[in-house]
């Protein structure tokens, strides 16, 4: 069950079971591990919670650890990356589609994308773990990176 | 078809969402034999292009002001009720 995305996740900027409480402490955390692997500006981190409280990136999957996908201007990217969080108990995000609804997300994909057209593959690869149940299953029972690597390959 | 359509996507950033649906969308289509002219907008953009397309696929939501039709994007992120939106598109693409 390969989709690639290990190749994209930096091993670095991944937190399995994350005690954070509020989409704006996991968005800090991961935002963190990107800042200091030299993906992003030190601006990335307000520039992502500031757009979840106006766009927010909450994806309604029909389960009960839905995800989120945040993600913000490309001026706050230096190099595309993604960072990925697992978390112990959901925290709320609200809907892409309906910001009034609000969602439990037990999965946080931070993406960090400066050229659409380059990053494609990347998107592609989030977006097919995201619609793979068995995918998500496998990473909220991961404890370690090579769990994480047997799942996304 | 007398002529090509286009098909604005637009997210929150026109950069992250909008271009994964706009690649399913286009991927979708082609099997159904259909080809389209593609443009790509933050949401806030929206208004101001509308004018110029034939209408929006969106996984945000767009203000009420435009009056092109808007098809929900989501669908193309989290996997569900995928074909039915593919099918409204469809219907717009033949129109």
């Amino acid at each position: 069950m390969s989709h690639g995305l290990m190749q994209l996740l930096d091993p670095e900027a991944i937190v399995l079971g994350s005690d954070a409480s509020t989409n704006e402490e996991i968005i800090r955390i991961l935002a963190g591990r990107l800042e200091a692997l030299g993906y992003v500006k030190s601006s990335y981190a307000d520039a992502v919670v500031r757009r979840e409280m106006t766009i927010p990136t909450g994806l309604p999957l029909e389960r009960a650890d839905n995800v989120a996908v945040p993600h913000t201007d490309p001026e706050h990217v230096l190099k595309p990356g993604i960072a990925m969080g697992t978390l112990k108990r959901p925290v709320i995000f609200a809907n892409m589609e309906d910001p009034d609804e609000k969602l439990p997300v037990g999965f946080v994909f931070l993406l960090a994308i400066n050229d659409k057209d380059k990053q494609i593959e990347a998107l592609q690869s989030v977006m097919a773990t995201i619609q793979n149940p068995e995918a998500l299953d496998g990473l909220r029972s991961a404890r370690t990176l090579d769990d994480v690597r047997a799942v996304l390959g | 078809m007398s002529r090509h359509k286009t098909i604005l996507f637009a997210c929150g950033t026109g950069i992250a969402t909008s271009t994964a649906v706009n690649v399913a969308v286009t991927e979708a289509m082609k099997k159904r034999g259909l080809t389209f002219n593609a443009q790509q907008a933050k949401a806030t953009e929206v208004p101001g292009l509308a004018d110029s397309v034939d209408f929006i696929v969106s996984t945000t939501p767009i203000s009420a002001s435009v009056t092109k039709p808007v098809i929900k994007g989501l669908a193309f992120l989290t996997g569900i009720g995928k074909d039915k939106v593919l099918d409204e598109i469809e219907a717009q693409l033949r129109k």
